[in-house]
C-alpha cells in the first residue's frame, strides 16, 4: 500500500509538470466535443431536389410546392429533360430527381391512376433511404388530399382509413445533436484512456527508467495500480467536463443519475487503462504504441455503434462489437442521459465492463515483465 | 541519377525492416475496407419492436404477422401493457413500439377509420424515421389489401430508383474515403516521421554533407512511401472491386493518375512538416491533429457537408482530401470522366504545387 | 570473508549469440570489485543477470545468497543499481527522486527525510535539491544516481560505466563517493573503460568475448602479464577479440 502512495505521488508530480500535455488533455476534448456534433450532423435535412415536369399543369405545380414547402427539401434545378436533371446528379448538385410524366393530372383523373418517376443519388445510403422515402411521404399525403377533393362530388366514399399517429419519444424535436453527443463524449474518454495509459508505459521504456524501477523489489501489481490510478482521475476529470459542455453548449442534461453515469465510467476507464497499458507492455517504441493504439481506437469507434446502429450490422460484426468495450460505453451513454436508465437496466452491461477491466488488467500485469 | 537510386535503395530497406509498422499499414486498409464494406449499412433492418394489442381481433393479428413477416423488424415480445413499452425501452433494445386499441377491426368496419399508434425510440433521430416510415408502409399496404375489392380511385404510384447503389450498401460512400484516410496516413504521417526520425537521431546530417543535393535526399526518402501507396490503392481497388462486389465504372487509368496526384499531394504535405518540425512527437501530433482529423471530418464521407455551420464548410475546401473524395466518388462510382473533375484536379494540383515551392523554400532558409 | 556473488559458469545466449560464455567468478563483501572489458564484451549483459533483470541461458549464480533464477525479487531487496544511462526521473526534482526511490524501497518517512538531509548535505545540493534533474549537470547526475542506488542500504552496488563522458575531476569525487561506501561494508560491482579507475578496484575481471580472460589484483595481474600499467594489461588481452561493436 505505501508503495502505491509513492507511485501516486511521481505520477501526479510528472503529470502536472508536464503542463502542455496537460492542457492537451483537457482542451482538446472540450474543442472536439464543441466541433464534432456540429460536423457529424446525420439529420437528414437540405435534400437538394430536381423537377422534370414534363405535364405544367395545376397539380404538377401542386405537388412541388407542396414538396418544396417542406423542411426537407430545397428545390435546386426545373430541367426540362431527365438527362439534364441526371446531370445534376453526377455533378453533386442534386440528390434526388422527381420526374412528372405527360398528361399527368389528366391521366390521374381519366384512368384513376397515374405514376411518377423517382430517381435517387444513392451512393449515401442513409440520406437516399430518408430521403426517398420523405418524398412518398409527401406524394402520398398530396395523394389522399387530392383523392378527398375529387371524391367530395361523389357519394361513394367507402375506403377503410387507418389512422398512424407517431410519437417520437425521448428526443421529440428528433435533434440530431442529442443523440450524438453523448456517444462523442463516450469515444473522447475512450480516446483518453487509451492513448494516455499506451504511451506511458513505454515511454519509461524508451527513456530507461523502467530499468531503474525494474531492479527494486517493487510488485507488478503495485506498478500497474501505480499507473492506473492518476489516469482514471484525469479521465473522470475529462469526463466531467464534457458533460459540462454538453450542458453549456448543447444543453443536454442526463435524464438518468450522474451516480449510474459516473459508476459506468469509473468502471469502463479501468477496463480502457488496463488495454492501454497492455498495448504499452507489449511495445518498445512510442510511435508503435502510437500505431497499434491508433489501429485499435478507430475499430472501436466504426465498430462501436456511434454511426450505424448495431443491429444493422451482419452478424460476425455484431459478435466483433461484443468484444468492444467502447459499444458498452456508448450504449449505456445513451440510456443513461436520454432514456434515464437506472442501474437494473445497466446490470449486464456493468458486469461484462467488470469482466473486460479485470482480465485486461491482470493480463497488463502479466505481460509486464521486470526480468527478461 | 544513380546516387538518387541508392539513396533510394537504402529507404526501402529502412521501411521493409520494421515489420510492425508494415504490417499496420497493410493491416489498416484491409481492416477498414471490411469494417466499412460489411459491417456499416444504411440500411435498417432487424429493429426489434415491441407490440401492444387491447384489440386482439382479426385486423391487429394481420398486421403483426405482416411484421412478423418484414425483416425490418423482429417482435421481442407482444401483449404487453401500455406502461411496459417506457420499461422496455429503458433497457436499451427495443426501437419501437405499436399499440392496437381496444376494438381496433370493430372501429375500423363500422367507422371506417380506426387509429394505430407507433412509439418510437427517438434517441437516434435517423433511426426512429427510417423504422416509422417501414412501419407506416407495412400498414398501409394491409389497407390496400382490404381495398383490393374496389378500385381505389386517384391513386399515385411512385416508381424509385436507387441509383449508384440499389442496395444501400454502405461500400459506395466508404470505399473513397478509406482511400483519402489511408493515402493521408502513409503518405503524410509515415513520410513526416520517418524524416523527423533522422533529424532527432541526428543521421541526417551525415546525409546532408554528401555532396548530394539536399533536397533530392529528402526527395529520395519519399519514393517508397509513393510506391507503398500505390500498392495499397491497387489492393483497396481489388477488394472493393471482388471482395464488396463494387465495380469500378470510370477509367480504371484516369482513377491511377488522379491517385497520384493525391499520394504527391501528400508526400509534399509530409516532407513539409518535417521541415517545419524537430521532433517526433510533434510532428505525430500535426499529422493527426491538422490531417488525419480533417480527412475523416470534412472530407464529406462521414459525416454531411451540407449540413454543417457554414464556417466549417468553409474550411472543408482547403482539406486536399475533400477534393480527392470528390474525384475518386465521380470516377469509381459514377463513371464520369475528365471532363467533370478538372476543377478538382487543378485544386489538388494548385494545393501540391504551394507546398512544394513552400518547402523547398523553407528547406533553403535553414540550410543557410 | 563472506562471499556475496558467486557465479559458476553462468552463460547468457541470445538465438545464436552467446553474450557471456560460462563465467565463474567470487566476489567477497567489502571489495570494490572492478568489471572490464571491450564494448561488446559481455560486461553489461553479466551484470544485468545478477541484478535480476534477465535471466541467465544456463549456469548458476547466488547473489546476497539468493539465487538469480528463483529469488530475483529478493535479490533485488539486497542490492543497488546504476544504469549506464542515467535513469532517475528528469522531470521530478532531487528531493522528489529520493523520497520516491526510497518509498518503493519500502523506507519510512522519518528514514526518507534523514536521508534525503545528509545526501543533500554531503553533495553540497542545498540550492538545487528542489529543482528538476533534467536541469543538473553530468556528473551531479551520477552522484545522484549512485546516492540513490545506496539509498536503502543495500549489501551490494551495481555499477555499469558510472563515470561515462565526464572530467578526470568530477570522476576522483565520484570515486570518493565509492569508497566511503565500500567503508561502511558495501559491496561494489563496477564496469569501467578508464584503466585508472581500474587501479582503485580491489580486484579486477576482464572479460573478452564473453569469456573472463584475467582475475586478480591489479598489482597481480600487472606482474602476471608483466605490464607497467593495467592499460597494457588492457590491451594484451583485448587485443586478442574477435567481436567488434
Amino acid at each position: 500500500m505505501r508503495t502505491i502512495k509513492f507511485l501516486l505521488f511521481k505520477e501526479f508530480k510528472q503529470i502536472f509538470r508536464n503542463r502542455a500535455i496537460l492542457a492537451l488533455i483537457m482542451v482538446m476534448p472540450v474543442v472536439q466535443l464543441i466541433i464534432l456534433p456540429l460536423a457529424a450532423d446525420y439529420e437528414v435535412k437540405n435534400i437538394n431536389l430536381s423537377v422534370v415536369d414534363h405535364d405544367h399543369s395545376t397539380y404538377s405545380q401542386k405537388l412541388i410546392s407542396t414538396i418544396t414547402a417542406t423542411p426537407y427539401f430545397k428545390l435546386t434545378g426545373y430541367n426540362k429533360s431527365y438527362d439534364e436533371a441526371f446531370r445534376l446528379i453526377e455533378l453533386d448538385k442534386a440528390d434526388l430527381v422527381l420526374e412528372i410524366p405527360q398528361g399527368f393530372e389528366r391521366n390521374l383523373v381519366r384512368e384513376n391512376q397515374q405514376e411518377l418517376f423517382v430517381a435517387v443519388n444513392a451512393i449515401n445510403g442513409t440520406k437516399a433511404n430518408l430521403g426517398g422515402a420523405y418524398l412518398n411521404t409527401i406524394i402520398q399525403i398530396f395523394n389522399s388530399d387530392i383523392r378527398v377533393k375529387l371524391l367530395e362530388h361523389e357519394e361513394s366514399n367507402q375506403t377503410q382509413n387507418i389512422d398512424v399517429t407517431v410519437s417520437n419519444w425521448f428526443n421529440p424535436y428528433m435533434n440530431y445533436h442529442v443523440f450524438m453527443v453523448p456517444g462523442i463524449l463516450a469515444v473522447l474518454v475512450t480516446m483518453i484512456g487509451g492513448f494516455l495509459s499506451a504511451l506511458n508505459i513505454v515511454k519509461e521504456k524508451e527513456v530507461g527508467t523502467i530499468e531503474q524501477i525494474n531492479v527494486t523489489p517493487i510488485k507488478k501489481s503495485h506498478f500497474i495500480i501505480g499507473k492506473l490510478i492518476p489516469f482514471w482521475v484525469l479521465g473522470n476529470v475529462v469526463f466531467t467536463l464534457g458533460l459540462l459542455v454538453s450542458w453549456l453548449v448543447y444543453g443536454i442534461t442526463p435524464v438518468g443519475s450522474l451516480l449510474v453515469l459516473y459508476v459506468f465510467v469509473s468502471v469502463f476507464l479501468l477496463a480502457i487503462l488496463g488495454f492501454g497499458l497492455l498495448v504499452s507492455t507489449f511495445c518498445d517504441t512510442q510511435q508503435q504504441a502510437m500505431f497499434i493504439m491508433f489501429f485499435f481506437v478507430m475499430i472501436f469507434i466504426l465498430m462501436g455503434g456511434l454511426f450505424t446502429p448495431i443491429e444493422s450490422m451482419p452478424g460476425w460484426a455484431q459478435t466483433v462489437t461484443k468484444f468492444n468495450p467502447a459499444s458498452y460505453l456508448i450504449e449505456t451513454m445513451r440510456m443513461v442521459i436520454l432514456k434515464g436508465s437506472g442501474f437494473k437496466d445497466l446490470l449486464r452491461n456493468i458486469g461484462i465492463i467488470a469482466i473486460f477491466a479485470i482480465v485486461l488488467n491482470l493480463w497488463a500485469v502479466l505481460n509486464y515483465r521486470k526480468t527478461s | 541519377m544513380k546516387q538518387f537510386i541508392s539513396f533510394v535503395k537504402k529507404e526501402f530497406s529502412h521501411v521493409l525492416r520494421d515489420r510492425r509498422t508494415l504490417f499496420i499499414l497493410f493491416g489498416m486498409p484491409l481492416v477498414q475496407i471490411l469494417i466499412f464494406g460489411f459491417a456499416l449499412t444504411s440500411e435498417v433492418k432487424d429493429s426489434k419492436i415491441v407490440v401492444v394489442d387491447y384489440a386482439r381481433d382479426n385486423a391487429s393479428r394481420a398486421i403483426i404477422s405482416k411484421f412478423e413477416a418484414s425483416h425490418y423488424f423482429d417482435i421481442e415480445k407482444s401483449a404487453m401493457s401500455h406502461d411496459d413499452i417506457y420499461k422496455s425501452f429503458k433497457q436499451g433494445k427495443i426501437k419501437m413500439a405499436i399499440v392496437f386499441p381496444a376494438k381496433f377491426n370493430e372501429t375500423l368496419l363500422q367507422q371506417n377509420k380506426a387509429q394505430i399508434q407507433i412509439i418510437a425510440d427517438a434517441s437516434d433521430p435517423n433511426t426512429a424515421n427510417t423504422i416509422t416510415n417501414y412501419a407506416s408502409a407495412i400498414i398501409n399496404d394491409y389497407k390496400s389489401q382490404l381495398d383490393k375489392t374496389m378500385a381505389v380511385p386517384y391513386q399515385i404510384f411512385t416508381e424509385t430508383k436507387m441509383l449508384y447503389n440499389p442496395q444501400l450498401a454502405g461500400a459506395p460512400n466508404f470505399v473513397p474515403g478509406v482511400m483519402a484516410l489511408v493515402l493521408m496516413l502513409v503518405c503524410v504521417m509515415m513520410t513526416a516521421i520517418s524524416i523527423v526520425k533522422e533529424k532527432e537521431t541526428g543521421t541526417m546530417e551525415v546525409l546532408l554533407v554528401s555532396p548530394f543535393k539536399p533536397i533530392w535526399v529528402i526527395f529520395s526518402k519519399a519514393v517508397p512511401y509513393l510506391l507503398l501507396s500505390l500498392v495499397n490503392v491497387a489492393s483497396i481497388l481489388l477488394l472493393s472491386v471482388f471482395v464488396l462486389d463494387l465495380p469500378i465504372n470510370g477509367s480504371v487509368l484516369l482513377l491511377l493518375a488522379e491517385s497520384v496526384l493525391f499520394i504527391i499531394t501528400c508526400l509534399t504535405l509530409g516532407i513539409f512538416i518535417s521541415i517545419k518540425t524537430s521532433s517526433q512527437q510533434v510532428a505525430m501530433l500535426i499529422s493527426l491533429m491538422g490531417m488525419m482529423l480533417p480527412t475523416v471530418l470534412f472530407s464529406g464521407f462521414m459525416f454531411p457537408i451540407e449540413n454543417m455551420p457554414l464556417p466549417l464548410q468553409i474550411i472543408t475546401n482547403i482539406v486536399p482530401s475533400k477534393w480527392y473524395y470528390v474525384i475518386v466518388k465521380s470516377i469509381m462510382i459514377k463513371g464520369l470522366s475528365f471532363s467533370y473533375i478538372w476543377k478538382e484536379t487543378l485544386i489538388l494540383l494548385g494545393i501540391t504545387l504551394f507546398f512544394l515551392a513552400l518547402s523547398i523554400k523553407s528547406f533553403k532558409i535553414r540550410l543557410s | 570473508m563472506e562471499t556475496v556473488i558467486r557465479t559458476e559458469k553462468l552463460t547468457k545466449r541470445f538465438g545464436d549469440f552467446i553474450a557471456t560464455n560460462e563465467i565463474t567468478f567470487e566476489v567477497k563483501k567489502g571489495e570494490i570489485f572492478g568489471f572490464l572489458g571491450a564494448n561488446g564484451a559481455g560486461k553489461t549483459t553479466a551484470m544485468r543477470m545478477l541484478c535480476g533483470l534477465s535471466i541467465p541461458s544456463s549456469g548458476d549464480a547466488q547473489v546476497a545468497g539468493f539465487d538469480v533464477y528463483k529469488q530475483t525479487e529478493e535479490i533485488k531487496k539486497n542490492i543497488g543499481y546504476m544504469s549506464q544511462k542515467f535513469s532517475l526521473y528528469e522531470d521530478l526534482t532531487i528531493l522528489e527522486n529520493i523520497k520516491f526511490f526510497g518509498g518503493i524501497y519500502g523506507l519510512t518517512d522519518k528514514q526518507i527525510k534523514t536521508k534525503s538531509d545528509s545526501l543533500v548535505e554531503k553533495l553540497g545540493l542545498h540550492n538545487e535539491a528542489k529543482k528538476l534533474v533534467s536541469g543538473l549537470p553530468l556528473g551531479w547526475k551520477q552522484k545522484l544516481s549512485f546516492s540513490v542506488a545506496v539509498l536503502h542500504d543495500p549489501k551490494i552496488v551495481f555499477l555499469d560505466e558510472p563515470t561515462g563522458g565526464v572530467d578526470p575531476l568530477t570522476r576522483r569525487q565520484f570515486w570518493e563517493l565509492i569508497y566511503d561506501a565500500a567503508d561502511t561494508g558495501v559491496t561494489i560491482f563496477v564496469t569501467t573503460h578508464y584503466m585508472d579507475e581500474a587501479e582503485y578496484c580491489n580486484r579486477i575481471s576482464i572479460m573478452v568475448d564473453g569469456r573472463i580472460d584475467a582475475l586478480d589484483s591489479p598489482v597481480n595481474l600487472k606482474k602476471q602479464f608483466n605490464a607497467n600499467s593495467m592499460d597494457e594489461v588492457f590491451y594484451q588481452l583485448a587485443r586478442g577479440a574477435k567481436r567488434a561493436e
